[in-house]
């Protein structure tokens, strides 16, 4: 059993989904919702023990099908991906307790889709193969549109569609490019493609170049940096919000395949493509950084705001990506964790929000007052202060260790002053919203419309989400020795190319 | 054969690319199409065009490359499913918006039939 470990975050999501859709739970909803969240605990406790695991064991490459590497399909989990394994077993089970407080009955097929998601992002994690790569990015993306549509009126069509036809013309870049890079190097093993780029000469060199950037359009796509952000904002606003909250680990896996092929494939050892892409990224992140803090500024409503930080928080991991060292990658870990969880827990509080406010949603303008002000008052301040990366809480560890890794390096004279005015700017612009969706009241029609409290589930997720916050501080002294262990076993590039090609089991 | 075939790619792409920047949904879904056709032939070339080469190991000294079959294989099996959504996607999209821009010009197109009624 011990060995089949590391394929199970992906067999088990899709089990469960299947499981879903079969009678019992196909037809009562109660059901439905309970063995949808009792299978979401088992895909965390798995992924929480497979993370143990490789932590103490090491990389664990299961070749499915005992056909090994290069041949055959691998998966790897080393300590990174178990790490987004584990984010994103949480945060889909984070979803599914939230939706079961009533938004799942809005749409059909909310809890398989959401399982299907998780099996999606959770296969382009633990993948060892760059074509295995595009196809549970197919998985996760059929399950998003989907969901982007659950409970929809027109202007979801509206975003559902331009999103589909951005990511369908986004696959065909990603074969085009893989179609390159097979004819170059005659793999798409990650750890084989990495080991054989050094030896390219000739015109070769110039295709796997032509290749590897074809896949950072790709990667930045997904990712949403810089030209190709301008989906996110309005597709997180029109999805759902609890939808939105499961797609905030979506674009983490563009920075995830970023941070994964231009480190390993194309990063320090890769002979004359080395750091292919370093000053692509490192100048597009900076300006996603400035472009993203400008719509946070514009943002009319808290979704929309949100969007936009998620778009902040991209272009912060990807310039820690272009740094390529092994403490700038430590850093970008524990901020991805940080902010992906604050991100979610922020759109479902925007949810809650919105529902008691009745009419005006959560646009920020005077309107009714939320029914339950401290409560969601308490829970909007702890996120700001997280996301901004104020003293106590996740985001200014965060932040502090950003800053620190970037000092050294020349960078710093380009990165601080655009980071920290930046961090001022999210500072304005959040509490400013705050100001009016708390205090900002029109009392003239006192409508007499009773909005009902949230539900506990719906605050327990949420306080849940935020709690994590401060366990990320607490217990920051294990927890960032694991994000370095975790840095540096990805940087070890021949390490990691023995595992896989000569330790497969 | 590589002139032929690459401008066959070539050929596709471009009309592909054209008919993605219309505004309206119909050519968007077939330029979606034929760029999906051009991608299965470059995968499909990836493994070097040649003739006279056996298909199945151990019938043959020479063999093709088995590889980019069996990638072509899932592309088009994705591919296939992908443009199934996108027409259901632009059908609902036609009903929902009452037109079939991309970008859904929904007040325009109302304002639009009020002048024709």
């Amino acid at each position: 059993m011990i060995q089949h470990l590391a394929s199970l975050p992906i067999l088990l999501p899709m089990l469960s989904a299947v499981i879903l859709l079969l009678p019992p739970c196909g037809k009562s909803l109660k059901a439905r919702r309970i063995a949808s969240s009792v299978l979401a605990v088992l895909t965390f406790f798995i992924s929480l023990l497979l993370l143990l695991h490789v932590q103490q064991t090491g990389i664990i490459v299961y070749a499915i099908g005992d056909w090994s590497a290069p041949f055959g399909i691998v998966i790897v989990a080393d300590m990174l991906s178990t790490l987004l394994v584990l984010l994103t077993s949480f945060l889909g089970l984070g979803t599914i307790l939230y939706s079961s407080a009533g938004d799942d009955e809005k749409g059909s097929f909310f809890h398989p889709l959401v399982h299907f998601l998780v099996l999606g992002v959770n296969g382009a994690f633990l993948t060892g193969d760059l074509f295995n790569l595009f196809v549970f990015f197919e998985v996760l993306l059929i399950a998003s549109y989907a969901l982007l549509m659950h409970a929809g009126d027109k202007q979801n069509t509206r975003a559902a569609l331009q999103y589909v036809i951005l990511n369908l013309v986004g696959s065909s870049v990603f074969l085009i490019g893989l179609g390159i890079l097979y004819g170059v190097l005659g793999t798409l093993n990650i750890a084989d493609m990495a080991q054989k780029v050094p030896q390219l000469t000739g015109d070769d060199v110039f295709l796997a170049k032509a290749g590897g950037l074809l896949l950072l359009i790709v990667f930045a796509l997904k990712g949403a940096l810089l030209p190709l952000h301008l989906w996110l904002p309005n597709t997180y606003a029109s999805a759902k919000p609890v939808v939105a909250a499961l797609f905030a680990i979506m674009t983490k896996v563009g920075v995830y395949a970023i941070l994964r092929v231009f480190t390993v494939i194309f990063g320090e050892q890769a002979g004359p493509l080395e750091y292919l892409a370093q000053t692509w990224l490192w100048w597009l992140a900076i300006a996603t950084i400035i472009v993203g803090a400008i719509g946070v500024m514009a943002a009319q409503d808290l979704r929309k705001l949100t969007a936009n930080l998620v778009i902040v928080s991209v272009g912060t991991l990807v310039a820690l990506v272009a740094l390529q060292n092994v403490n700038a990658t430590a850093a970008l870990l524990y901020y991805l964790v940080h902010s992906t969880l604050v991100c979610a827990a922020l759109f479902l509080l925007a949810d809650l929000i919105a529902t008691q406010r009745g009419k005006v949603a959560d646009r920020l303008v005077a309107g009714r007052a939320v029914k339950q002000p401290f409560l969601l008052g308490v829970c909007f301040i702890i996120s700001v202060l997280t996301v901004v990366g104020m003293p106590p809480l996740s985001g200014f560890v965060g932040k502090i260790w950003i800053l620190k890794t970037t000092l050294n390096s020349d960078q710093a004279l380009v990165f601080w002053p655009v980071y920290l005015l930046t961090s001022f700017v999210l500072l304005v612009a959040l509490s400013r919203a705050g100001t009016s969706l708390f205090w900002e009241r029109k009392n003239k029609n006192s409508e007499s419309a009773e909005s009902a409290n949230a539900h506990p589930l719906q605050v327990s997720v949420i306080i849940a989400l935020l709690l994590c916050s401060p366990i990320l501080v607490i217990f920051g002294g294990p927890i960032s020795d694991y994000m370095i262990k975790a840095s540096t076993q990805l940087h070890d590039i021949s390490g990691g190319i023995n595992a896989v090609l000569k330790g497969g089991m | 054969m590589e002139l032929l075939y690459a401008s066959c790619v070539g050929v596709l792409v471009s009309c592909g690319i054209f008919l993605l920047l219309r505004a309206r949904t119909f050519p968007v879904v077939l330029g979606l199409t034929m760029i999906s056709y051009a991608v299965n032939l470059f995968l499909f070339s990836s493994g070097r065009l040649t003739i006279n080469k056996a298909v199945v190991l151990g019938t043959g000294a020479d063999y093709a490359d088995p590889l980019p079959q069996a990638l072509v294989l899932t592309a088009i099996v994705i591919g296939f499913a992908m443009t199934a959504f996108v027409v259901i996607l632009a059908i609902r999209g036609r009903a929902d918006l009452g037109s079939d821009h991309v970008d859904g010009h929904l007040v325009k197109s109302a304002a639009n039939s009020k002048e024709q009624k």
